[in-house]
């Protein structure tokens, strides 16, 4: 083929690069199975570490072909940056830390560098030394497109671990028919509290509960803002047809709430959970008769 | 909310009497022209008939907007100044949610889980027969 050959010589650096990686890419993905990186992640099978590694030389290829190398946002690296982002996840899993990641992802380089030396021998020194350059910046941008799939995916991980926190965090208890309660847990947020509302109106209309109970015993301080939203809460639950009781504030926290000026006069509350319960009860018509013979006295 | 003629009701929410009751039950979205005609369905029904409890059943309507609100505590009113009752029954979370986002907790309305809720609710004050002339008991 020497008039394309030739016609390459003509073309830039980054597209004769690509043309490169196209025509050798089965020789590179071979050389690339064995490196340290896909060899422990493709344990089991060495033709699927091949075929990882063909995905991700065409990919570059086409990267280069666009002529956009050191751009991470190429569209070419769109393709493999799921299977770039399963492959740390892999090594990170056993154990590496991202500077060995990146080390690792370094050791791809060489072999094609390698390649591209042999191919281009008899080439002008001048025009090696910009193809060499080329592909060093390529290599350079797929390790940064790797590193950042791996950070996002890690950041993915903490936003859900977040997310399922925030829902064990609340769960919703059914007392008696009708009634269900919620015991907060933790301090309040927007997001917690946005939360709770959304759990506890759906528990209300689930349950058909004319009773919803909040017990902030375990909140540690209540400012205006949680006040705001336990306030939201209970207008929302009422919207809905249900009666919504805070239980559980503590003296200090009453203390707090009055010398903040908060207006609950709104809200319904109860000093403990038994009470808000005993008067859902009453409300409700059920009545708890104690029985005489246990020991435990009656309220 | 202007393709009012899209809408299949045409503009007309049914209002159905049931003894001493008005039902209305809202489906799907409401435009505001379809709002204002309830309005004044409501309005004119419940002083035609003498009716003693409005229940409007929002189980089927997952959005709302401040002008909803506003025609749901205009509704309330307007029974109220009729004699009559207006209980709104079965909101959904997401439709409470938004109204208290909005500011409107509607503080003179009367809600209920559901419809059977609010008819017992309206029963047991008597209103469904003659009204007995006893006052609303407010909760704490």
């Amino acid at each position: 083929m020497p008039e394309q050959q030739a016609a390459e010589h003509q073309s830039n650096p980054a597209e004769e690069v690509g043309a490169f990686l196209r025509e050798r890419r089965e020789q590179i993905a071979q050389r690339w199975a064995d490196a340290a990186l896909l060899r422990t992640v493709f344990t089991v099978s060495r033709d699927e570490a091949v075929e990882a590694a063909r995905t991700v030389v065409e990919a570059l290829a086409a990267v280069a072909a666009s002529g956009r190398v050191a751009d991470s946002e190429a569209d070419g690296f769109a393709v493999v940056r799921e299977q770039l982002a399963r492959t740390a996840q892999s090594r990170a899993r056993a154990g590496a830390g991202i500077a060995q990641i990146s080390a690792e992802m370094d050791a791809l380089r060489p072999p094609v560098t390698d390649l591209l030396l042999d191919e281009l021998s008899d080439a002008p020194a001048e025009h090696l030394r910009e193809c060499t350059t080329a592909l060093t910046v390529l290599m350079g941008t797929l390790r940064l497109v790797m590193l950042e799939t791996t950070m996002n995916a890690g950041q993915d991980l903490i936003n859900r671990q977040r997310l399922e926190l925030l829902e064990i965090a609340t769960p919703v208890i059914k007392l008696w028919e009708g009634i269900v309660a919620v015991p907060l847990i933790g301090t309040l947020d927007s997001a917690r509290s946005q939360v709770v509302m959304e759990i506890l109106l759906d528990a209300v209309v689930e349950q058909h509960a004319r009773f919803a109970i909040l017990d902030i015993t375990g909140v540690p301080t209540v400012d205006s803002l949680v006040a705001q939203h336990l306030m939201k809460t209970v207008a929302a639950a009422r919207l809905m047809g249900a009666e919504c009781i805070v239980s559980g504030i503590r003296p200090a926290i009453a203390q707090t709430i009055v010398h903040l000026g908060i207006d609950l006069s709104s809200v319904l509350t109860r000093a403990s959970l038994a009470d808000a319960l005993a008067y859902a009860l009453q409300e409700q018509g059920d009545h708890i008769v104690p029985n005489p013979a246990s020991a435990v006295e009656p309220r | 909310m202007t393709a009012a003629s899209t809408f299949p009701y045409e503009g007309h929410v049914p209002v159905l009497r049931l003894g001493g009751v008005l039902l209305v039950t809202l489906q799907g979205d409401l435009y505001d022209s379809t709002a204002e005609q309830l309005r004044q369905d409501i309005g004119e029904t419940a002083s035609d008939s003498a009716v003693t409890g409005v229940v409007i059943d929002l189980s089927g309507v997952e959005i709302v907007d401040s002008f909803m609100g506003r025609v749901l505590s205009d509704v309330a009113a307007m029974t109220r100044l009729l004699a009559a009752q207006t209980v709104v029954a079965g909101m959904r979370p997401a439709v409470a949610i938004t109204l208290v986002e909005l500011g409107l907790t509607l503080p003179g309305l009367r809600t209920a889980l559901s419809t059977e809720d609010a008819m017992r609710q309206l029963g047991d004050e008597g209103s469904v027969l003659p009204r007995a002339g006893r006052p609303h008991r407010e909760r704490p």
